[in-house]
């Protein structure tokens, strides 16, 4: 160890590996994993968050899965929930849109409407 | 690299460990890769959590799940529920109860901050938990007395039992002037029952390493010495693997971080002699002679290992060392009491419902150990005293169960801290036998060189022995006295001067007991066999024989119909007979 600098670079390289710990999350991210969810694509959407979050060196969300969410019809289905507790509820994801949702929604803040359950349910 | 979405942390500690914690590892890799998560979830081990009854103890992260008792069986459920599908296991949940709730609640881990949340064997994940930045800033921010100013000001004393202020002794080996100082760790924990350093070790030997290393800078020592009991073998492997780490990362060795400050630490393994954790002792064992003590002054600070100043710490207190240079002095002597600081790492034992390892800011009250954490007593018993310090502390008894737990309050009401063994004792317990236990125990672990130490307490041994026997004369109480005050007042080292500790106290607050085995003759909790009996009550007695069936020895006879009865004279006293009866019908005559 030659100097600070090299412990920090060692610290904030392994922290990616262990943020999974702490339990402050800014974000959490739901993913329906059920029967419905990973016939519909639901495993390449929660490997899509997770590489993006990952690329963009995002530490403080969690990606877990559950159950069915109850309208399999729209899976995949994922929520964004926020530290206080808000939800948003994103349907018929893709890999693509998740990508999207993490660029928008977590890193700018702003809910990317379009996928929500409301829009698409409406736009019907 | 990889992206993981969960960690399984599986307890590695060696209570988990015994209870088949390694299995249960193996089998969730199994099963991972059978459900096609094996690059979706990590599985690691780590140090102890504290709810050693409950183990082995899982840890799910992102949710922080912590699954108790899990069995190998289990494992496959968690996989495919929780893992696969998300949802929690709720049969294995902790916290379902009350008391699994209010065994966190009440803590504050600081020397077991990383235990339980890292994996030991893996030095980037201490770094992650700001691991070695302790060491960083006291290198290149601070002087070697601006260090022992933070450590003096942080109110820290020592954990090993006395209590001595930690910034003081690093002091006093600054200000000796030699070519060649050391630093060492105390981790000869021999306290029948207490198991704090060992989770220390176990969970997170860097803490260690790094602040032997900061107080290496701040007296002016290169080379550090862990003394570790040899029947600590996991705790001496991952100290192994620590430091082999450390030395690859160059957090120890030469040139740290460029400032020109070497340090190095090499391990030297104890043969378990509880006198070896006395300091001068301890010193001498390293050397490679016989662990013996030797008169104080010069103290170690002066002439320690090898004739040259040393300091010596117990492990939970270097655990404290980089948490008080990061958080600083102020947030440390924040918690606590006026003149004992911080917290204390408690391996709680004995009658109590949730055995294992608590960590406690100092100044909670016995009561809070015992019911809110501790979960209260097995069978609805009453609690009766508890022993801290081990063979050289007393027992607190019920009536001062309010008592807060601070250096002290403690060596006042005839206690001390000691190391953080603490053993619940029920209504159940003879207490002329836990001091005849204690005695035993520091019998056998006299070095002999003191001849204070080496008959005196033998002497009291054997006035005990003939107290339990039956055969108490008038005058033995007096005469157990006399020797005690004795032995503490000419005894060589610490051993010796509190060997006749647990006899005090138990006289200051039992005395009755003592005077019941005495003059009457009779031990009042029925623990000692020579003052009790077994009886079968007529009336009772369904004349089933299964009493009689049990018994080893063959001392109960009888007939259909017809009560049965015991045979004093052949009777060992075992207790099978009462254990076995549907009835209830066979009663201990004290």
């Amino acid at each position: 160890m030659k100097s600070i600098a090299e412990l920090e670079a060692i610290r904030n390289k392994a922290r990616e590996q262990v943020s999974l710990r702490s339990e402050e999350d800014q974000y959490r991210i739901v993913v329906g994993m059920a029967t419905c969810g990973i016939a519909a694509g639901a495993r390449p959407v929660m490997n899509a968050f997770l590489e993006e979050l990952k690329k963009r060196n995002i530490n403080n969300v969690s990606v877990t899965m559950t159950g069915c969410i109850g309208v399999c019809r729209l899976e995949p289905i994922a929520e964004v929930i926020s530290a206080d507790g808000k939800k948003v509820t994103y349907v018929k994801l893709t890999p693509e849109k998740a990508r999207r949702i993490v660029a928008e929604h977590i890193v700018n803040g702003r809910v990317c409407v379009d996928y929500t359950i409301g829009a698409t349910e409406s736009a019907k | 690299m990889q992206i993981f979405r969960a960690h399984v942390l599986v307890c590695g500690g060696t209570g988990c460990t015994s209870s088949n914690s390694p299995k249960i590892a193996e089998e969730f890799e199994v099963q991972l890769k059978k459900n096609n998560l094996e690059n979706e979830v990590k599985v690691v081990k780590t140090g102890c959590f504290g709810l050693c009854a409950e183990g082995p103890v899982i840890v799910v992260y992102p949710e922080g799940a912590m699954y108790t008792m899990v069995k190998v069986e289990d494992v496959k459920e968690i996989v495919e529920e929780h893992l696969l599908k998300g949802r929690l296991v709720k049969r294995l949940l902790a916290g379902n109860d009350e008391f699994d709730y209010n065994f966190f609640k009440k803590q504050m881990r600081v020397a077991l901050r990383n235990c339980g949340r890292i994996n030991p064997e893996s030095i980037e994940e201490y770094i992650a938990f700001d691991g070695y930045q302790a060491l960083a800033k006291v290198l290149t921010e601070m002087t070697p007395e601006q260090v022992i100013d933070t450590i003096k000001r942080s109110g820290l004393r020592g954990r090993g039992g006395a209590g001595f202020p930690t910034g003081l002794k690093w002091e006093f080996a600054r200000k000796s002037q030699d070519d060649q100082k050391y630093v060492c760790c105390n981790a000869d924990e021999g306290d029948p029952g207490a198991f704090m350093d060992r989770s220390i070790l176990e969970g997170d030997p860097h803490s260690v390493l790094e602040a032997m290393a900061i107080a290496g800078y701040a007296i002016g020592a290169n080379q550090g010495y862990i003394y570790i009991r040899a029947e600590y073998p996991i705790a001496v492997n991952r100290l192994r693997i620590a430091i082999d780490q450390a030395k690859e990362y160059g957090l120890l060795g030469k040139n740290i971080f460029g400032t020109g400050f070497d340090f190095d630490i090499e391990i030297r393994l104890g043969a378990g002699a509880f006198v070896c954790g006395e300091e001068t002792a301890l010193m001498t064992s390293i050397e490679g002679k016989r662990g013996e003590p030797r008169p104080r002054p010069p103290f170690p600070a002066v002439k320690g290992l090898w004739q040259k100043p040393t300091i010596l710490n117990n492990v939970e207190t270097y655990a404290n060392i980089p948490v008080i240079i990061l958080k600083g002095p102020e947030w440390f002597a924040s918690i606590g009491t006026e003149r004992s600081k911080g917290t204390k790492v408690f391996a709680v034992g004995g009658k109590i419902n949730n055995t294992g390892l608590v960590e406690i800011p100092m100044g909670t009250t016995l009561r809070e150990i015992v019911y809110d954490i501790g979960g209260g007593i097995p069978n609805g018993k009453k609690f009766k005293a508890a022993q801290t310090g081990g063979p050289s502390g007393g027992c607190i008894p019920a009536s001062l169960i309010d008592t807060p737990i601070d250096y002290d309050s403690l060596a006042q009401v005839g206690s001390m801290m000691g190391s953080g063994g603490l053993i619940i004792m029920d209504e159940d317990t003879c207490m002329v036998d836990i001091a005849k236990f204690f005695l035993e125990f520091t019998v056998e672990e006299s070095c002999g060189k003191c001849p204070p130490c080496r008959i005196g307490t033998k002497r009291m041994l054997e006035i005990l022995e003939r107290i339990t026997g039956g055969k108490g004369e008038e005058g033995d109480i007096e005469k157990l006295e006399i020797l005690a005050k004795n032995i503490k007042a000419a005894a060589l080292c610490g051993l010796g001067q509190t060997a006749p500790n647990p006899v005090l106290s138990t006289l200051r607050y039992f005395r009755d007991e003592y005077i019941a085995h005495v003059r009457d003759k009779k031990c009042p909790a029925g623990v000692c066999k020579s003052m009790m009996h077994y009886v079968i009550n007529a009336d009772l007695c369904k004349s089933c024989g299964i009493c009689a069936r049990n018994c080893p020895v063959g001392a109960i006879k009888g007939e259909r119909k017809v009560p049965y009865e015991i045979d004093q004279e052949k009777c060992i006293k075992c207790g099978a007979c009462m254990e076995k009866c549907p009835f209830k019908a066979i009663f201990k005559n004290a």
